[in-house]
């Protein structure tokens, strides 16, 4: 097979496919606005006793007010008049509503980071954790943490702590476990070779962790920060719905699905899909950056 | 505030942790006895935060509004289990399992059709691992509006949250063969499909499972988020937002034990099963 490089390889590899097939997907949207669409207008005509021809048909289904399916113009629209036309200390702000998902998300992304190494090291170091600890962390993930997230958020209001740290902490129980079992590999990464090398060197625990184990598991710290990064995204997302849709996209969510607001809902959806491709994104950079710094690059 | 209760708790959870410690130095050459201390370590650990947890909740006097002992919730699962499983029936029965084989089935065949051509893997591959870290539970609210309040509209939820993890595992899957046993299927004049049967399904077997057990985990959250957005007056997301908002906190971890309980089985089976179906992997000989 032919080997492309560089820019063109970049064109056929990627930009070419990728393009067609968003185009494909924008296309099928479009046909599939106007469908789901139509049912309201013909009735509307009906109603009206107006007859209404087919060109007017599609027009009208792409403008409506309360689509069932916006068409994607309709989105793009309400995007740019929620985040540029407006203040971004108004709440109708998309830019306002994004900033208190976000700050969320980084917090429980910190805290959860922060245990899930924590844990990782002391399974690492204590079979008796390891042995009781371990199923457990498993086991915590089968329970539909998502659906707790009402619990937690009534119950830290009803104490009085209320704001950011509830929401972060649903952030925090989805993020560490990715990270502690990430960790767990990677800290038990290196091999006996390396390990029995360290032992012939007399170092104490401590200098094995810091200059082996560390080390070696820093490209399985990234990929699980990758995976910890989206689930802290949605934990903050889901935590904003039950304090009543006060503020952040998963009330912008909320409150679109109760007034029937779907333009709104779509855009809110739009952004929370831009904010964790950044997300991904950045964390894939600073993993790049970091790993080629050890001289681990791929 | 109630010391002994609390001393009593702790003194537990020490007195456990030592047994642990000893179980744990053990090295039994029976093979029986080895895995019943393999089963053994976690159950005591689980079986000590239990009393702990009770511990904290009697010797402070934490109110029942904030946290029930595991005492009284299981006094409210055993006096409650027509309630919790009519709404395990309907979100968990209804929802998820149609949901799960729907999301997973068609995950699959995209990732077949995917595989068979190339264009689509270069185009559709990066679109589905961005879609696979969203937030899709986002779109509950729209499924409600399309497909109804009933289960439906969470099976469809539950569709679309299930589809890309199996397709972007399946597709890894699928490349796992190696060259050489490819090639011996060449000289065996095997055609693509009965490459794709023999060889590189059941190689991609570990990813698929992979898939399927994430997926798991996925589903019963899909579900139960979509409930809170609207839904009939029973399931499992339903009971949770109403009951937070009557403060029956212990009906809540009720429901919580029963999904933790459905969770844990799902993966457990899908576990075991997948020893059976991939027992030639290096990770099972």
């Amino acid at each position: 097979m032919l080997q492309r490089r560089g820019f063109s390889a970049l064109l056929y590899d990627r930009i070419v496919p990728i393009g067609v097939v968003v185009a494909v997907i924008v296309v099928l949207w479009y046909g599939f606005a106007v469908l789901l669409n139509a049912q309201f207008e013909r009735d509307q005509a009906a109603r009206a006793k107006t007859e209404i021809t087919t060109s007017q048909l599609i027009e009208r289904t792409l403008s409506q007010d309360r689509p069932l399916l916006p068409a994607p113009h309709q989105v793009v629209r309400e995007i740019w008049d929620t985040t540029v036309m407006k203040k971004i200390t108004s709440k109708r702000s998309l830019v306002y509503h994004g900033w208190i998902t976000l700050s969320s998300t980084l917090l429980g992304f910190l805290m959860g980071t922060v245990l899930g190494i924590s844990l990782a090291v002391a399974i690492v170091h204590s079979k008796v954790l390891d042995r009781s600890l371990m199923p457990w962390i498993i086991v915590s993930q089968t329970v539909p943490i998502l659906a707790i997230a009402p619990v937690i958020i009534v119950v830290l209001n009803a104490i009085g702590i209320s704001g950011l740290f509830p929401k972060a902490l649903i952030s925090t129980y989805l993020s560490f476990f990715p990270v502690a079992v990430g960790m767990v590999k990677g800290l038990r990464s290196p091999d006996v070779m390396h390990l029995d090398l360290m032992r012939t060197y007399n170092s104490s625990a401590a200098q094995v962790f810091w200059k082996l184990r560390w080390p070696a598991s820093v490209p399985f710290l990234f990929t699980s920060m990758k995976v910890a990064v989206a689930i802290s995204l949605v934990g903050a997302i889901v935590g904003e719905m039950p304090t009543g849709a006060v503020a952040g996209l998963g009330a912008r969510l909320l409150s679109g699905s109760y007034y029937g607001q779907t333009i709104q809902i779509w855009s809110a959806l739009f952004s929370a899909a831009v904010l964790a491709a950044v997300l991904v994104m950045l964390v894939d950079l600073v993993s790049r950056i970091v790993l080629r710094r050890m001289g681990m690059a791929q | 505030m109630n010391t002994q209760i609390l001393a009593v708790a702790v003194a537990f959870w020490l007195v456990a942790w030592l047994v642990n410690t000893w179980l744990v130095g053990l090295r039994p050459t029976n093979g029986f006895v080895a895995k019943t201390i393999n089963l053994m370590i976690p159950l005591l650990f689980g079986v000590a935060l239990l009393v702990l947890w009770e511990g904290v909740i009697k010797g402070f006097d934490v109110s029942k509004v904030l946290m029930p002992a595991p005492s009284m919730v299981w006094a409210r699962i055993t006096s409650s289990v027509d309630i919790l499983w009519a709404d395990f029936y309907q979100t968990y029965m209804k929802a998820v399992l149609a949901g799960y084989a729907m999301g997973c089935g068609s995950g699959f065949i995209a990732a077949v059709i995917v595989d068979r051509v190339p264009f689509l893997r270069k185009g559709l591959l990066p679109i589905g691992n961005l879609v696979a870290a969203l937030p899709v539970v986002g779109i509950a609210p729209i499924m409600i509006m399309w497909f109804g309040f009933d289960w439906q509209s969470k099976a469809a939820v539950v569709v679309v949250m299930t589809f890309f993890p199996m397709l972007v595992n399946t597709v890894a899957g699928l490349t796992a063969s190696g060259n050489m046993e490819r090639d011996l299927m060449r000289t065996y004049a095997s055609n693509y499909w009965q490459t794709l049967v023999k060889l590189r399904i059941p190689a991609a077997m570990p990813f698929i499972f992979n898939a399927l057990k994430i997926n798991s985990t996925l589903a019963l959250i899909g579900a139960i988020v979509a409930e809170f957005f609207g839904t009939p007056i029973v399931g499992m997301g339903f009971r949770i937002s109403t009951e937070v908002g009557r403060m029956n906190i212990d009906m809540v971890w009720a429901e919580i034990f029963v999904a933790a309980l459905a969770g844990s089985l799902s993966y457990g089976l899908l576990a075991l099963l997948e020893r059976a179906v991939t027992f030639w992997h290096p990770s099972y000989r």
